[in-house]
Parts: C-alpha cells; structure tokens; sequence
C-alpha cells in the first residue's frame, strides 16, 4: 500500500512539475520619481497586505532591485496570474551627487547615495536583459513622456519582445496628460493610474491579468 | 583657442566596429568632454550596455554621465527574406551624444534636433 502511495506522490510531483506555468517576473522600470515603488507597494498591500520598499521625493530612494515573490493578483472574471514583482531602481543617463545636496543631503551621503544609484541603475538594466519576463513602464503623466530614456529603454523592451504595460502615473494631480502618454507609445496599452490614491489601480490589474499570462 | 571637439561619425566606420567597440569608442571620446555624432544610432542591445558602462564610470566631481538623443527609429520595409524570417527591425538613426555637463537638449521634433553645448 505504501509503495503505492509513494508512488502516485511521484508521479504527481511529475506531473505538477512538467505542467507547472512559469512563474513569470514583471519589472517596474521607469524614469526616477515617477511612482515605481508606490505602485510596487501598492500591489504588494493589495494582494499580500505588506509594502516592499520605502517611498521619498529624492530621486533614487530605490538604489537596488527588490523583488517581492509569489503574488496572485485576480481579475474580475476570475482568472489570475502568480507573478514575482520586481521594483527597480529608476533609469537614467545621468546621476550627479550635486542634485541630492538640493534636498538637503549632506556631501558625504549625497556621494554615497550617487555611488549606490549608478550600481542600482546598473544592476537594472542587467535584469532586463537575463531576468525579466513582463514590464510595466512607469511615467509620471505630468511630464513629457518623449525623454530620450524613455524612448530607449521602451525600444531596449520591445527588443527583448517583452509584453509591456505603460501605467500613465499621478492622473491625481491637475496637469497629468496621460494622452500625451498614449499618443507618444501607441503601439502599447497605456493605463492612467494614480498609485498615490489608488484611482484606476483595478484596471491596472486586469491589463496585468490579461497581458501578462 | 578654447571650444568644444565635435566628432561625426560615419555609418561606414561604425560598420567596421563592433558593440564593445562603439561602446567604448563614446565613453572614452565623452569623458574627454567630446561630442559624439553618430550618422547611425545604436540599436537597442548596445543602448542598453551603454546606459550600464556609463553608470559604472560615473564619479564624484568627475564623469557624471552622458546625454544622448536621437531621431525616432525609422520601420524599414522588410525584403522578401526578411519578411519570411520574420526578421525586420527599425532602422536606427542619427544620434548625439555628450558629457551630461556640457550638453543640454534645447528641442527635439520628429526632425530637428536642437542642442546648445557649453565651453566651460
């Protein structure tokens, strides 16, 4: 009796392995400040009640890759994706420790906080190209979406055939243009979102669920 | 007489080099203080290798990273081989790269790129 239960235990563990889905791994990318962590803890709280990382107006609070595993997120009709959340540090060409004196940093943190945002931005851009399956591509929605970054890292995405979701951030404030976002990527599904108060995030969810399965 | 070195690159010296090469080419002629014009944009791959080696030589009172723009990728009308390999990717196009502390980007349209470069 025994070897028969411990046979149909491996069997099963085949069989659960050889059809098991892929857990896939969506990455935040972004430009700095345009609301990765927000809408990375948002999810988070969401769908497994704890937040991922700490939030700041300085630009590149986030200066390491965070992953969070094992979220299910549940779209309205009942499907649902098992997916590990990656928030990254924000991209750019430029980091200067200057710009961190502005918020009153003091020198010896502000090089220390540039030192670790260029290995963060380094870091990022390395799981793009081995450890991504999916992106969403975080804008702030009240600044022009045609930045040179953006339009790099989307092209860097298309090129890696990744499925891209553009989540058009901060439509709370008075002038977000989350058009302006969607005529400038209009080959991708664009999202406005607020993260901050959470309008639209649902809708963020079922694009996720439907997009990233 | 002090100013600024502009280099033009032609899509013929950018076909003899490879990634590495043109990676390394731009940020050695950058750091310099250079501006790069590149007659052919990178494609994608080595965009993204370029953002990672720029951050990796980035220091305090030093390099502090590069500004770059470039014209929309063109789609190119893919040949017949193409179009059954299902290999067609956009054409790439001209792009100008500086030291972030001495090049701002004053405009840029579908055509027009307007720069202003500092001496200083």
């Amino acid at each position: 009796m025994s070897i028969l239960i411990q046979t149909r235990k491996r069997v099963s563990r085949f069989l659960q392995a050889f059809f098991r889905k892929k857990r896939s791994r969506i990455g935040i990318y972004g430009p700095p400040n345009a609301g990765k962590t927000t809408l990375a803890n948002r999810i988070t709280h969401d769908w497994t009640g704890e937040d991922m990382g700490v939030v700041s107006e300085i630009p590149h609070e986030t200066r390491r890759a965070l992953r969070k595993k094992d979220i299910t997120i549940t779209g309205s009709n009942g499907s649902s994706i098992t997916i590990d959340i990656v928030d990254t540090p924000g991209v750019t060409t430029k980091i200067d420790y200057k710009e961190f004196l502005e918020y009153g940093v003091n020198k010896e943190d502000a090089i220390i906080r540039a030192r670790e945002a260029t290995e963060g931005v380094a870091e990022a851009m390395h799981w793009l190209r081995e450890d991504i399956d999916g992106v969403i591509y975080m804008l702030d929605s009240t600044e022009d979406p045609f930045m040179q970054v953006n339009i790099m890292m989307v092209g860097i995405i298309e090129s890696r055939h990744l499925p891209v979701i553009i989540a058009a951030n901060k439509i709370d404030l008075p002038d977000a243009s989350p058009q302006r976002i969607r005529s400038a990527f209009p080959q991708h599904p664009v999202v406005p979102v607020s993260c901050l108060d959470g309008k639209n995030v649902e809708d963020l969810y079922e694009k996720m669920v439907s997009h990233f399965r | 007489m002090q100013g600024v070195q502009i280099d033009l690159i032609s899509e013929e010296r950018l076909a003899t080099l490879t990634s590495m090469e043109k990676i390394r080419m731009i940020l050695d002629d950058v750091r310099e203080g250079t501006i790069v014009i590149l007659e052919k944009g990178l494609e994608p791959e080595e965009q993204s290798a370029l953002i990672e080696m720029t951050m990796r030589e980035i220091l305090p009172d030093g390099f502090n990273g590069i500004e770059i723009e470039t014209y929309p990728s063109r789609e190119e009308s893919p040949g017949f081989l193409k179009r059954i390999l299902g290999k067609s990717s956009p054409k790439t196009r001209l792009t100008v790269i500086g030291p972030a502390n001495k090049l701002r980007m004053i405009k840029k349209d579908k055509d027009i790129i307007s720069a202003w470069i500092s001496s200083r």
